[in-house]
């Protein structure tokens, strides 16, 4: 029972940390700019598919990693120039309208430059085997790495934003944008800027996760509203907010599928607890939010909204 | 008395128009169109209830969609019980919608801007899983209805031109309700809350209930809609409620304009024809659809009712 908690524990965290790394760049977006993206889960989808078209083309999974990095830089980049950049002074209800149509165009490009069945990626021959955790568990090392790159990015991210000149920048621009473009920076370059790293680190997500998941076209929906609670939980543009609460749901979700019926067994007769738990453990996480929203209306570390 | 708002004259021409569309149909020998028309008039009902809540009242609910599917399912799980009556139909759901939307409204309330959407969205959610995993009927997979609801026993809404008409009965009789309930206090009320709730309180109202109300009565609305949808098809499944539905309803109310109820109804009816268009000449129609939505947004806020004024020559 242990080990099976360890392992359930690693899974929550490992799905955590990609939560975390489609929810950076996206808290930062709705943060700074008070701008609603719901087209950002479909940068992690065309991470992913790019991933499996360049490394079914080159038959290299590092090379085409490092590949997906500057293409999903350059969408994120296009995009902003094409579409964000008109919206940033509208109502939320134009952003919601230009984005929920930019999902619907680039998830239907995907689907036909490379068809709805679900594309494979092989894993990398260096992380294919797996290491002992407790007595005869064993863990995949792919896994382990892909938390660590995340916890790499995260570490990084803590670093741009509390010590050098653009995190600085970032934080004002969080607490008061029109303060600080009357300062004389140019907001529209920060914003661009974010809202390009933001893409990567998505297109990165959706690479990385590619070997572990199939890639498909409904990858993005999922973790698009999945990123929303998870913003939500951490208060809206915080990075740190985004990142405990991105483990937290990765966690709550994973250990609430796996315990939940096996909880409620003790409770209730089989049936009912199988039935029971299989309709509350999808429901886990937005309970979670809706609590966490009950209490704190802004989030945990979210600044407190005048009402 | 003063002539008749441009609003209601619109309208009511819209309402003219549809109701020719049976005989029409008929005429031409394309009676289908008699179904997509009843499906234009189902969203027309579903977005007009969100207009009370979005509009007036500046709540966006990116979960509305949820009382889409809980009006459905309400004919669903009262079909199976053998009780076939559309207004009890339109009991249970109504009921059962204004339950769901008391609580998560008074919850939901709590929030603000984009913390009340993600909410609305999380209880949409919320919803939605709970149907997928309700094996008793159907789960994902959704459930066939045997037979259409009857009214006082008989089966008028078997035929499709029956169905369309008590659908476009319900419509009239909602935006009557709702063009007086907007003009009337409460609706001033809510329009002012709208504009500034710190002035609303200066001057002696408590926004809540007065929002809370709104929304449970949106809820409401939008059940007796998800009834109608669930007769118009026979069929009820959880991908009713999906968020992509709920990103619907917005768009059709962004695309017709915001606020003016006859807006939202001019959305509805735009969407649907421009998907079933669409969807004519390509697989890919959502391509296409997306486009355009992207386009509106660029180049014509304010939707419908924008460019009307606009081509009227007023300011947007």
């Amino acid at each position: 029972m242990f080990n099976l908690f360890l392992l359930q524990l690693l899974n929550g965290a490992q799905f955590g940390i990609l939560l975390f790394l489609v929810a950076a760049g996206l808290t930062l977006v709705f943060g700074i700019m008070d701008f609603i993206n719901l087209a950002h889960g479909v940068l992690y989808m065309i991470g992913g598919y790019v991933m499996a078209a360049l490394s079914a083309a080159t038959g290299n999974f590092w090379l085409s990693l490092a590949l997906v990095l500057p293409v999903t830089l350059a969408v994120g980049l296009v995009l902003e120039l094409l579409v964000f950049r008109r919206l940033y002074d509208r109502s939320h209800l134009d952003q919601v309208l230009a984005t929920f149509g930019l999902v619907l165009v680039l998830s239907e490009l995907v689907k036909i430059l490379w068809g709805a069945a679900p594309l494979s990626v092989a894993m990398p021959e260096a992380l294919a085997g797996s290491i002992p955790l407790a007595g005869l568990m064993r863990y995949p090392v792919y896994r382990i790495a892909v938390i660590g790159a995340g916890l790499g990015v995260a570490l990084a991210l803590w670093f741009v934003i509390a010590r050098t000149r653009v995190g600085m920048l970032l934080r004002a621009g969080a607490a008061n944008r029109a303060m600080v473009s009357a300062l004389g920076v140019d907001i529209n370059r920060l914003f661009m800027l974010v809202f390009a790293a933001g893409a990567m680190l998505a297109g990165f997500a959706g690479a990385i996760v590619s070997p572990i998941l199939s890639v498909d076209p409904g990858m993005g929906d999922s973790i698009l509203i999945l990123t929303f609670v998870v913003i939500v939980i951490g208060g809206v543009g915080s990075v740190k907010g985004a990142f405990l609460a991105a483990l937290l749901v990765g966690i709550v979700d994973t250990m609430g599928r796996m315990f939940g019926p096996i909880l409620l067994k003790s409770l209730m007769e089989p049936a009912a607890a199988a039935q029971a738990g299989r309709t509350i453990a999808p429901m886990l996480v937005y309970i979670l939010m809706a609590a966490v929203l009950f209490w704190r209306p802004s989030g945990l570390f979210g600044r407190s909204v005048a009402r | 008395m003063t002539a008749m708002p441009p609003r209601l004259r619109a309208a009511l021409a819209i309402f003219a128009l549809l109701a020719l569309v049976p005989p029409l149909a008929h005429w031409i020998g394309q009676p289908f169109l008699i179904v997509i028309a009843t499906r234009m008039v189902v969203f027309a009902i579903a977005a007009l209830s969100l207009d009370l809540i979005l509009g007036y009242g500046a709540m966006v609910s990116f979960g509305h969609a949820a009382y889409l599917g809980i009006g459905a399912y309400a004919v669903a799980v009262l079909s199976r019980a053998g009780v076939t009556d559309l207004t009890l139909h339109l009991l249970a759901a109504i009921g059962a919608a204004g339950i769901f939307a008391l609580v998560t409204g008074a919850i939901s309330l709590r929030t603000r801007g984009v913390y009340f959407i993600m909410i609305t969205l999380a209880f949409g959610q919320m919803a939605y899983f709970f149907f997928v995993s309700f094996s008793a009927l159907g789960g994902d997979d959704g459930t066939a209805l045997a037979a259409r609801s009857t009214v006082l026993g008989q089966d008028w809404l078997r035929s499709e031109p029956g169905l369309f008409y008590a659908t476009l009965g319900l419509l009239v009789l909602i935006f009557a309700g709702l063009y007086r309930l907007t003009l009337s206090r409460f609706g001033r009320v809510l329009s002012g809350t709208r504009e500034s709730a710190l002035r609303m309180q200066a001057v002696g109202f408590r926004p809540f209930p007065y929002q809370l109300t709104a929304y449970v009565i949106s809820g409401c609305l939008c059940a007796v809609a998800g009834v109608m949808l669930a007769n118009q098809s026979a069929y009820v499944s959880p991908s009713y409620m999906s968020w992509h539905r709920s990103g619907e309803l917005i768009v059709m109310l962004v695309l017709g304009g915001i606020g003016s109820l006859t807006g939202a109804i001019a959305g509805a009816l735009a969407t649907v024809a421009l998907e079933e268009g669409l969807a004519k000449y390509s697989e890919h129609w959502r391509l296409g659809f997306g486009l355009i939505l992207v386009l509106v947004a660029l180049a014509a806020p304010g939707g419908i009712a924008g460019l009307i004024r606009r081509l009227k020559g007023a300011p947007a």
